[in-house]
């Protein structure tokens, strides 16, 4: 059976990668394989997890014995669960289009709940504390830092600044406040670049698995 | 020929060798294959050349196809497997925060671990999770094991299964339940996170194993975040470090540091900057570094040297391809 695998998975990995010479019937079955088994993963993995898991267990915990030998609910039952549930339901809706209008209603619960947690999470996460950090002494708080900590924080510094020129667009990108936003193009520039070295290194990686699979597990060429 | 029997000659040839290949492994007729140093050079050599000389046509207005770059990049990858070249791994300052951290926890101390991502990202991230598990099991950490995604506690038996096989960790004689714990997958994304901030075992009733919570004596008197001295996630995407962050760390004051895929790290550099992370490992770069580190040399070392040459290949494409730009004259457009 370990053969098999080995095989079929030499076989799936090696159709993928036969894309990169050109298209082809091999490249077609095998996204054909991918997208289907991870459909039907995720339909199963989502049904037995959250309809079962969470809704079903919930609603209906299992039963147990306690102490003088009565059959009773393990946990006590949430019955907040179903609101979730019939919100689920009226989703489905969409499907009728008679009755299609009603799925707007969850959507808008699920809308108005995720923005008013999120506004919360990101202004504190990603705005408050970001602005903290960018607040700093350029010297360190006793002068204590050392020239390279002091020349990145001037970096920064002027990285926001001329970062945040660039998007003012209510003034003309001219004279000095056009070279300001010069400088501010270049540091998105030189971020991007950096974004794009880190993910060549992490599709680089995701190829050298496969690889790794291909000489090592498969053919046992390499330790 | 036609080019439709030169393709299905190339395919017959590719698996008559990987069927060769195979069965020497199987029958044990073929060893593992590695090129000595004065082989490998000439290697690097050969790739060099072939790189002056792509350069040299397009300088000459003649483009290669796309398909010689893939080539490129293939034999970059694969060739590095088979040298006996070793490439130095400097440490960075992100690792060796998360190292001291981690180091500097006393004995006994729990540490929650968070497997937030799956097979597709496990080359990158597999090799800091054994790192990691390896470092906080041998120094008699405590380690809680969880996931946000499906597959995430499985990578965790995974990791686990294959550091087990390390003799000093197989010494110590550790105890499911005791040492370690895995408390399996929980879906809910960051909710669940919020939720354990008040109470872990409302989430996780029972373990991978189906073992209940107050069964288990490692986390039994663990009530939330407040019973954790240190939190490391391992993220591929959503939910993932980002939540962990936003939830764990900014409003429980959770002690936490990550390892991200490549694409991922960029983004988690505010954070740690902002102190809001301690610690981070980038990609297959901070897995190796972290491996050096913790004296554990897993894949993440064994990969850096395919990563380093396949890098040198991007930027030496990357400069053929600005010269073939200017060189056509669309540059003067700038």
């Amino acid at each position: 059976m370990e053969h098999v695998a080995l095989w079929v998975a030499a076989f799936l990995t090696l159709g993928i990668i036969s894309f990169l010479y050109k298209d082809n019937p091999w490249y077609k079955l095998c996204e054909a394989i991918f997208v289907g088994i991870s459909a039907g993963y995720w339909f199963i993995v989502l049904f037995w997890d959250n309809i079962v898991g969470k809704f079903w267990v919930g609603v209906f915990p299992p039963k147990e014995l306690n102490d003088v030998g009565e059959l009773v609910n393990s946990v006590e039952p949430d019955y907040w669960l179903i609101v979730g549930a019939v919100l689920g339901v009226l989703m489905l809706m969409r499907l009728i289009p008679n009755i299609g209008w009603i799925s707007r209603w969850p959507l808008a619960f699920i809308i108005g709940c995720t923005s008013g947690l999120y506004l919360i999470n990101y202004f504190s996460s990603n705005m408050m504390r970001q602005v903290q950090g960018t607040i700093m002494p350029l010297l360190g708080m006793n002068y204590e830092l050392s020239t390279y900590d002091i020349i990145g924080n001037i970096i920064i510094v002027i990285g926001t600044f001329t970062g945040l020129i660039y998007f003012y667009f209510s003034k003309e990108h001219k004279g000095w406040f056009g070279r300001a936003a010069k400088v501010g193009i270049w540091t998105i520039m030189i971020t991007f670049g950096a974004s794009f070295g880190y993910t060549v290194m992490s599709r680089m990686s995701l190829l050298i698995g496969r690889v790794d699979f291909l000489f090592g597990d498969w053919l046992g060429l390499i330790n | 020929m036609s080019t439709r029997a030169k393709e299905l000659l190339v395919v017959g040839i590719v698996l008559l060798f990987c069927i060769i290949a195979y069965l020497g492994k199987v029958y044990g007729w073929v060893d593992t294959v590695v090129f000595s140093p004065m082989v490998s050079m000439i290697v690097v050599g050969i790739i060099i050349l072939g790189l002056v000389f792509v350069l040299i046509r397009t300088l000459q207005g003649r483009l290669i196809n796309r398909q010689v770059v893939f080539l490129f990049v293939g034999i970059a990858v694969i060739m590095p497997f088979f040298m006996s070249i070793t490439q130095k791994i400097r440490t960075s300052p992100e690792v060796q925060q998360l190292y001291d951290a981690v180091a500097e926890l006393p004995k006994g101390s729990k540490v929650l671990v968070s497997f937030d991502y799956d097979p597709p990202s496990a080359p990158e991230l597999q090799p800091m999770a054994e790192a990691f598990l390896y470092y906080c099991l041998s120094n008699d950490l405590k380690v809680i094991i969880m996931g946000l995604w499906p597959q995430g506690a499985q990578q965790a038996n995974l990791a686990l299964e294959a550091i087990m096989k390390n003799e000093k960790l197989a010494a110590k004689g550790l105890e499911y339940g005791k040492d370690y714990v895995n408390l399996g997958y929980q879906a809910g994304n960051e909710f669940v996170i919020q939720r354990m901030g008040a109470d872990f075992s409302s989430m996780f009733r029972t373990d991978y194993s189906g073992r209940h919570y107050e069964e288990l004596e490692l986390v039994k008197n663990v009530k939330n975040f407040s019973n954790i001295d240190y939190s490391f996630n391992l993220s591929a995407g959503y939910p993932g470090t980002q939540e962990w962050v936003q939830v764990a760390v900014d409003r429980y004051g959770l002690k936490m540091g990550c390892g991200n895929t490549a694409v991922q790290a960029p983004m988690m550099y505010t954070y740690l900057n902002a102190g809001q992370l301690v610690g981070l490992l980038g990609g297959m770069n901070g897995a190796a570094e972290f491996e050096q580190l913790v004296k554990y040399p897993g894949k993440g070392t064994k990969f850096m040297l395919s990563q380093s040459f396949a890098h040198m290949i991007v930027i030496a494409f990357i400069i053929i391809g600005n010269v073939a730009f200017f060189r056509s004259g669309r540059g003067k457009k700038l």
